[in-house]
């Protein structure tokens, strides 16, 4: 019977990231886009309901949970329905590799699969199931070019994407998640920054190079802007969900979300020694501490403290010093690791998808021309070729 | 219980509660939401006009054939995941393989686009 229990603990695991993609993804994600949108918008965002507005995405929840759905009469009825759900638990899927931490010797992981990152790879490509399926059975010629916008460009992003991925497994030697976090621990250093011996730092161009490819990708997968062309709301209303009300609207979002944070999360895996503490010498920390001072006070005393577009960065740089300040002090004092593994990991997620948001509204949409053009003739070359650089630098500081 | 079985049926568990924590706030809404049937209501959305013709009709021909291209490379790229996971023990050997084996397939992608197939026309 022992099947029995192991199926009932993963029930329970499903519950629980489920909540978790529902309450972090969805509501604070939301919460925290449209609030980060307003500032850099010279806006105030979300600000009546609840303190500071923090509720807002509740009364929406709530809102929609009573707005009627409507399937439109020449749809296929069947296949409109099912695919918000598909995109919701192709979402949900990505996040049985992504361990969130360490608790005394468990790695916090639903299940350390063998193969990770190719099965990270594969369930983010099913979301271009949903998506296609859903504008095609719309029957709304908005919705139709939408989704095949969409699925042309999931499917060209997809290979510069597995590309980053594969050069981090080319440096850790395995395709396990919580292998390569520990491959990061081992050596020292984030693959952002270094391969493993002899090449140690001189591995950092290499490394950013990878990172850069799969970061571009990782925006394209998960449709955020610059490359936000499938719902351009300005040509396509919305794009594949064009005819989409209420829940299964939000069910399309929450789903986008449950992507976005499952690709920040797989970055700081990946590329950002996910939930392990970096170690720095204490003045080191104090160095970041004081930088990070510095650009608040430059803020403040430039007189720019009260001016919205800049409130995000002043926010940010305070937190920053104080992360930092508590680091050099921990670190000082001996007592690492200074913040628990989880902490350390929201930190990175966090950092990563604040990082999207603030491209969101720096960045103009590129042409479908343009879009595919970088995929195709920069970005798999840039891949393949540093995958092949780095073999052999490997191979040769390998002798 | 293999263990391997076991990472799987957490996957399929996965999966199926999944959606059906996905599809539950649809039943809320089947229970508590408005129904009023209006004919205009359920007409295809065509910015205000009154829609002619079908949606399913042709479409760009581009669209295939930057399918059929990430079919190729979608392939290859398969093909380098053990390669990689292996690569630092197998030594040089791995490393001239896997040379000639993207040579070809960057021969290919060239030829793709000397020959027009990456161009968005």
């Amino acid at each position: 019977m022992a099947w029995v229990i192991e199926a009932l603990k993963a029930v329970g695991l499903t519950v629980a990231v489920f909540t978790f993609l529902a309450v972090v993804g969805a509501m604070l994600g939301v919460y925290l886009e449209r609030k980060i949108s307003g500032w850099i918008q010279a806006r105030l965002g979300p600000k009546h309901v609840g303190p500071q507005g923090l509720l807002q995405t509740v009364a929406d929840t709530v809102k929609l949970l009573q707005k009627e759905h409507i399937t439109p009469r020449h749809a296929d009825v069947l296949i409109f329905n099912a695919a918000p759900v598909v995109v919701a638990v192709a979402a949900l899927l990505d996040w049985v590799v992504i361990p969130f931490g360490t608790l005394g010797d468990r790695v916090l992981v639903v299940r350390d699969l063998n193969i990770g990152v190719l099965y990270f790879a594969a369930m983010a490509s099913l979301t271009v199931l949903g998506i296609l399926s859903g504008g095609w059975a719309s029957n709304n010629k908005y919705a139709l070019l939408g989704a095949l916008r969409s699925a042309s460009q999931m499917v060209s992003y997809e290979i510069p994407l597995a590309l980053g991925i594969i050069w981090v497994a080319l440096a850790a030697g395995t395709l396990s998640t919580v292998g390569i976090v520990e491959a990061q621990v081992r050596q020292g250093g984030w693959f952002l920054v270094r391969l493993p011996d002899p090449v140690g730092w001189w591995g950092a161009p290499l490394g950013l190079l990878a990172a850069l490819t799969f970061l571009a990708a990782a925006t394209a997968e998960v449709n955020r802007v610059p490359f936000d062309l499938p719902e351009a709301e300005s040509e396509l209303i919305a794009g594949y969900f064009a005819e989409y009300t209420g829940m299964r609207f939000a069910l399309f979002q929450l789903g986008e979300y449950g992507e976005m944070f499952a690709m920040a999360a797989l970055a700081s895996v990946l590329f950002f020694g996910g939930w392990a503490e970096p170690r720095l010498q204490p003045w080191m920390w104090v160095g970041v501490a004081l930088a990070a001072l510095a650009v608040a006070v430059v803020i403040v005393a430039t007189g720019r403290a009260r001016n919205l577009v800049v409130r995000p960065l002043l926010i940010l740089s305070l937190l920053g010093a104080a992360l930092a300040a508590v680091m050099a002090w921990g670190v000082g004092a001996g007592r690492t690791p200074v913040l628990p593994s989880v902490a350390w990991f929201a930190i990175k997620l966090f950092a990563l998808v604040f990082f999207l948001m603030w491209m969101r509204w720096t960045y103009p949409r590129l042409r479908l021309d343009q879009l595919l053009a970088l995929s195709w003739k920069v970005l798999i070359p840039v891949g393949l070729a540093n995958l092949l650089v780095t073999g052999l630098v490997l191979t040769v500081a390998g002798r | 219980m293999p263990k391997v079985l076991v990472d799987w049926l957490y996957v399929a568990v996965f999966a199926v509660a999944g959606a059906v924590m996905a599809a539950l706030p649809l039943v809320v809404v089947w229970l508590l939401a408005p129904r009023a049937d209006l004919p205009q209501k359920t007409l295809t959305y065509e910015s205000g006009v009154v829609p002619f013709g079908q949606a399913w009709a042709q479409f760009n021909v581009r669209y295939y054939l930057f399918a059929l291209v990430f079919v190729i490379f979608d392939v290859e790229v398969i093909y380098l995941y053990p390669w990689a996971v292996v690569f630092r023990q197998l030594g040089a050997l791995a490393f001239v393989e896997m040379l000639l084996f993207l040579l070809i397939l960057i021969v290919g992608l060239a030829y793709a686009w000397r020959k027009g197939a990456l161009e968005w026309v």
